[in-house]
């Protein structure tokens, strides 16, 4: 049996109510497993990034519960959730990942920095930085300025920053969505090598299928419910399951 | 469009609220002063026109409200004339006045009641009535005095003497014997309304003869009352034919009129003064808008950008904004009125703290304070909402499609090039300025300065921004830097914001400066020219009784004494000072002559360089000085000295004074201790022989010093306290900008918590970038205000003889912006600490 990094447990999440009830989640139990890659795909609306929210400690959950390693997050205050998040979650966005007014290099340091680690804009564990920053290839880019890098680029900063403070998992949500393909492929390259050479635990909302071949395990949401999962999926056998669920979507309408 | 704009308006209330309160404040001081204003006139008006008659009979040459510092003349009418006039057919009644000053009135603890505020006014009852008919005075309590020792007081100072009906009340007479008692029998007041803080003296024509003419029975004012059908210029005219010499019969309404112009010159100075701040508030508030409207407009780029994409044009745009600016100044302006008539209130209660008692009902809006104070809110908010709302109409239509919404910025070079000028053009204003002595134009250097440095801080505060966010990342790690960094994020915001503050800044260290140094030149001041060991006068230079004089000349230790009493005479159709000294003034004062003696002689007077030099006269020449009631002095100019802080425009021997009809009082006396006279001693001997008479102090030099100090430092404590508003507006201004950019930075405050800030951290960061800007406000204006202050005190340095730089007060000043930055955060740094992480970070 392999190490649980994550769990969730019955998650329910309501907005609203009455007739404009939405039930973004509806009875999701899931375990994400240590240094795997895990992605989570499914229709628009389905409850991807409710979930990822409640599983990173975003959001909270209207019913169910959420473990990490193995603190349950329900009834833990602001500043120790605050706390969780610095020292045990990276994330990685969409978009709008990086401080403007900060440097790449200290846009990969401020979890550390904000740790209150005392000049560690420069300190920390040097050796572990070093090797991070050539991963994504930023070395000759540290000392510039969101606005004067890429999208490609930004969003690897953004994956060295979630990195960084060696949490014990990772969250993406559609990291590539606003990314050429070459520049997409350099990022979620860069994410397989973290768990295989360092061990790192991963979860990446997509839904892009090519995006989820590079993972170890895809499962499928829809409506707010686990639908179907595979393991060590390729691009083409994705593709059939999204079909199939697409095509058992428009029964249920019919 | 016109729809659209209200809909925006309505969808930002609270953002407007702020920028609109910037404004209400400003106008609302504005509408303040003038609701006061217009009641401190109307006070002094109903006053002046409910106690004067239909005629006056008066000596020629009387200054009408003089504030009894230029004493008592001794020219009075006999009964017989009051008779004669009575007798007249155009005279319905005559009534003789005996009005006097310098008769002052002791608390039952024995200290002065009024006295250096509002003047003392003394006289004698009579029913006679005022121009409309009805009674002059009012009684509210009691009755009239009718018999010697007997007084009516006005409510308050019976009230602040702790004096009722049927007490012994005690009084300080201004001739002779100090000390005397009357008992109260009744409390009056002007019919007009109150006293405006006079303290009023009522007594019986007998007992004021006394006191003011040793038992004379004469009158030195007599009040007309035309018989019917007979108007006042006719009323005067068949009076001034039966006058003795040295008498003049003068219409009611001239007597108030003349009343009016004296009070006049009195209050435009306190509303000018007022009004000055209240023009730097609006100003400051001014500033605000245009820093709020230029956010409002940043952060509504591709909204504008949107509506010009759907085809508004530019003007469009421009005037929606403009909309916005107008509907915000009509609501902003009445709510400022409103608020006006509070702060009127406040000022009436400051005033009154001084000694001017305001009518409280007059304290109401006129249509010229409603008018004014829409105009100036309308104006300002408009002109200051005119450049944003011109950049607002050159938005693209492509920025709707780009994904930053920063709009491109024009660079600061031509601002930089236009504004070194400027400053040029201050400096060379400036220099002329302290070469000249002219600290006119000093002022208007200063001024130019500071619009340009608030054009500049973009630029010049650069270093101060790098200076704090290097600090505040030492101090406070991760938080501090972030705020460092926001701060510099856009200079121009930072410092458009921060020139706010520092404009009251500014003017708060250059007034600071000047208080500085005018207590550093008290020192030289009084070492080099009150030679004298010993000083007695009162504060506000009233005259007191010769007696205090003839005690202490047998005081043990007393060594040189010298008199001298001030009065004012006429001169070539105006008015001066005279000072009659006697013949020890010289032993006990040095005056430095640049022509002839420094001294009078018998029919030789002194007289100033100033002086001298604006009549063109010179040693050897006669000056003539008349004196109520047809007195004349001529007296010939035997000396010219330098003006000093001693001099009058003209001294002369103390008996050519009383032989002009000035009755004998002293107003300054000083006094050089004998040989080997223990100071201490004698200082306790000279303060015992003034005890009974509380308007004057003796001082020693050091004390004479700190006397003139504590007169000036409570000045400054008002100055202060006025620029307290253009400091708070600058606060909003602050509170203004952040919330707008907490709003603005929404995304990025969510993934700073999302990335593991605390709560407590994001509040930290929003209040220091608050303290930061505060900062720089603080620094640019404590440096300008010290460059004005010490070039102002260069062009001064013949009264400023040295500089004062208030460097506790500049290092309470830091402390006080830094506060304010604070303060000023608390509520942008709550709202940025309480983002919701999920809100911020969502995808749109
Ligand atoms: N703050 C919210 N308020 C109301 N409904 C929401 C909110 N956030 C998400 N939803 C709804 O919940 C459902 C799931 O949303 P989401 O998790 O964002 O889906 P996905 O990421 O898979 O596109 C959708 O129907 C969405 O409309
Ligand atoms: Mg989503």
């Amino acid at each position: 049996m392999q190490a649980v990094a994550a769990r969730a447990i019955d998650l329910h999440k309501r907005y609203g109510a009455g007739d404009s009830e939405v039930r973004a989640l509806d009875g999701v139990s899931l375990d994400i497993a240590a240094r795997e890659f895990t992605a989570i795909m499914g229709p628009s609306g389905s409850g991807k990034s409710t979930l990822m929210h409640c599983l990173a400690a975003l959001d909270t959950p209207t019913s169910g519960d959420v473990q990490i390693g193995d603190v349950t997050l329900s009834g833990l205050r602001d500043k120790a959730l605050t706390t969780l998040r610095r020292e045990q979650i990276g994330f990685v966005f969409q978009a709008f990942n990086l401080v403007p007014t900060l440097t790449a290099r200290e846009n990969i340091l401020l979890p550390l920095y904000l740790a209150g680690r005392r000049g560690s804009f420069g300190g920390a564990d040097r050796e572990w930085f070093d090797t991070v920053v050539d991963t994504v290839g930023l070395r000759d880019r540290l000392t510039h300025r969101p606005s004067q890098m890429s999208g490609g680029q930004q969003q690897r900063v953004a994956c060295a920053r979630a990195l960084v403070s060696k949490p014990s998992i990772v969250f993406a949500d559609e990291p590539t969505g606003n990314l050429d393909s070459t520049s997409g492929a350099e990022v979620l390259g860069f994410l397989r090598r973290s768990v295989d050479e360092f061990d790192q635990t991963i979860v990446m909302v997509t839904h892009d299928p090519v995006a989820a071949s590079y993972c170890d395990r895809v499962v499928f949401l829809a409506d707010g419910r686990i639908v179907d999962e595979i393991r060590t999926p390729d691009r083409e056998q994705i593709l059939e399951h999204m079909t199939a669920l697409q095509a058992a979507a428009v029964r249920g309408q019919a | 469009m016109l729809r659209l704009t209200l809909r925006t308006l309505l969808a930002r209330k609270v953002r407007l609220l702020m920028s609109g309160l910037a404004i209400v404040l400003g106008v609302a001081f504005l509408a303040g002063v003038l609701v006061f204003s217009n009641a401190l006139s109307a006070t002094f008006d109903g006053i002046i026109n409910g106690s004067t008659p239909d005629g006056v009979v008066r000596a020629q040459d009387t200054d009408e409200f003089s504030g009894g510092v230029g004493g008592q003349s001794a020219q009075a009418m006999t009964p017989e004339v009051v008779a004669s006039l009575a007798a007249l057919p155009e005279v319905a009644r005559a009534d003789g006045d005996v009005a006097g000053a310098g008769l002052n009135l002791l608390a039952s603890d024995g200290t002065l009641v009024g006295g250096t505020g509002a003047p003392t006014l003394s006289f004698n009852y009579h029913d006679g009535p005022n121009m409309r008919g009805e009674q002059a005075l009012l009684l509210q309590k009691g009755r009239w005095p009718t018999a010697d020792g007997e007084v009516v007081l006005d409510q308050r100072a019976a009230e602040s003497g702790g004096y009722d009906i049927g007490d012994e009340v005690k009084l300080l007479a201004p001739f002779g014997e100090l000390s005397r008692t009357a008992r109260l029998v009744g409390i009056a007041e002007f019919n007009g309304g109150g006293t405006a803080g006079a303290t009023l003296l009522i007594l019986s024509t007998h007992e004021a003869q006394e006191i003011f003419y040793q038992g004379r029975d004469v009158f030195n004012r007599i009040s007309l009352t035309a018989a019917d059908g007979v108007t006042q210029k006719e009323l005067a005219a068949a009076a001034d034919r039966v006058l003795p010499p040295g008498f003049e019969a003068v219409t009611g309404t001239k007597v108030a009129k003349d009343s009016q112009d004296a009070v006049g010159g009195f209050l435009d100075v306190i509303t000018i003064f007022l009004t000055v701040f209240a023009i730097i508030a609006v100003l400051v508030g001014g500033f605000i808008i245009v820093n709020t409207f230029s956010i409002l407009v940043a952060q509504r780029t591709r909204e504008l950008a949107l509506l010009r994409a759907l085809g508004s044009s530019r003007s469009q745009v421009t005037r929606s904004v403009l909309v916005e600016a107008f509907v915000l100044s009509l609501v902003s302006s009445t709510l400022a009125i409103g608020l006006g008539l509070l702060l009127a209130r406040g000022l009436a209660a400051m005033f009154r703290s001084f000694g001017l008692d305001i009518a409280g009902r007059a304290l109401d809006l006129t249509g010229d304070t409603v008018l004014t104070s829409y105009a100036v809110g309308i104006v300002v908010t408009m002109v200051a909402a005119y450049l944003p709302a011109r950049r607002a109409g050159r938005v693209p239509p492509v920025a709707a499609m780009r994904a930053d919404t920063t709009p491109e910025r024009s660079s600061l070079r031509r601002r930089v090039i236009v504004g070194s000028a400027v400053l040029a053009i201050g400096a060379g204003f400036a220099a002329y300025g302290v070469r000249d002595s002219d600290a006119l134009w000093i002022g208007v250097g200063a001024v130019l300065w500071i619009l340009t440095v608030a054009a500049l801080s973009p630029v010049i505060g650069k270093p101060v921004l790098a200076a704090c966010r290097t600090l505040f990342a030492a101090l406070f790690g991760a938080a501090g830097r972030l705020a460092g960094e926001n701060a510099l994020r856009d200079p121009r915001r930072t410092g458009a914001t921060a020139s706010a503050l520092m404009i009251g800044l500014a003017l708060v260290s250059t007034i600071g400066v000047l208080a500085a140094s005018l207590n550093a030149s008290v020192d030289d001041v009084v070492d080099d020219q009150f030679t004298a060991d010993l000083l007695v006068q009162s504060p506000t230079f009233l005259p007191f009784s010769t007696e205090i004089g003839d005690r202490i000349a047998t005081i043990d230790g007393v060594g040189v004494m010298t008199r001298q009493q001030f009065t004012s005479a006429r001169y070539d159709d105006g008015s001066v000072f005279v000072a009659g000294v006697d013949d020890r003034f010289a032993d006990v004062f040095d005056l430095d002559a640049v022509h002839g003696a420094d001294r009078v002689s018998e029919d030789g007077a002194v007289v100033t360089t100033d002086f001298a030099a604006e009549h063109d006269m010179a040693v050897g020449d006669a000056v003539d000085l008349s004196f109520p009631g047809a007195q004349r002095l001529r007296a010939e100019i035997v000396g010219v000295v330098e003006q000093s802080e001693v001099t009058s425009e003209i001294t002369v021997p103390l008996d050519d004074l009383a032989a002009a009809g000035v009755l004998r009082q002293d107003t300054s006396i000083g006094i050089l201790l004998a040989p080997g006279a223990d100071p201490r001693t004698v200082h306790d001997r000279v303060d015992e022989a003034a005890t009974p008479a509380p308007i004057v102090g003796v001082y020693d030099k050091t004390e004479f010093a700190d006397e003139i100090r504590g007169q000036v430092n409570q000045l400054l404590y008002i100055i202060y306290g006025l620029l307290a508003l253009a400091i708070v507006i600058a606060v909003i201004g602050i509170v203004n900008t952040l919330g707008l950019s907490v709003i603005e930075r929404t995304r990025e405050i969510g993934l700073l918590r999302a990335v593991g800030m605390s709560r407590a951290k994001v509040r930290r960061m929003v209040t220091l970038e608050s303290v930061t800007i505060a900062v720089l406000g603080a620094v640019l204006g404590m440096a300008l205000g010290l460059l004005v202050g010490t070039l102002l005190q260069r062009a001064l340095a013949e009264d400023l003889t040295s500089l004062g730089l208030p460097i506790a007060q500049l290092v309470a000043f830091l402390v006080v912006a830094i506060v304010v930055g604070v303060l000023a955060a608390v509520i942008p740094a709550i709202r940025a600490a309480r983002l919701d992480v999920l809100d911020a970070i969502a995808n749109e």
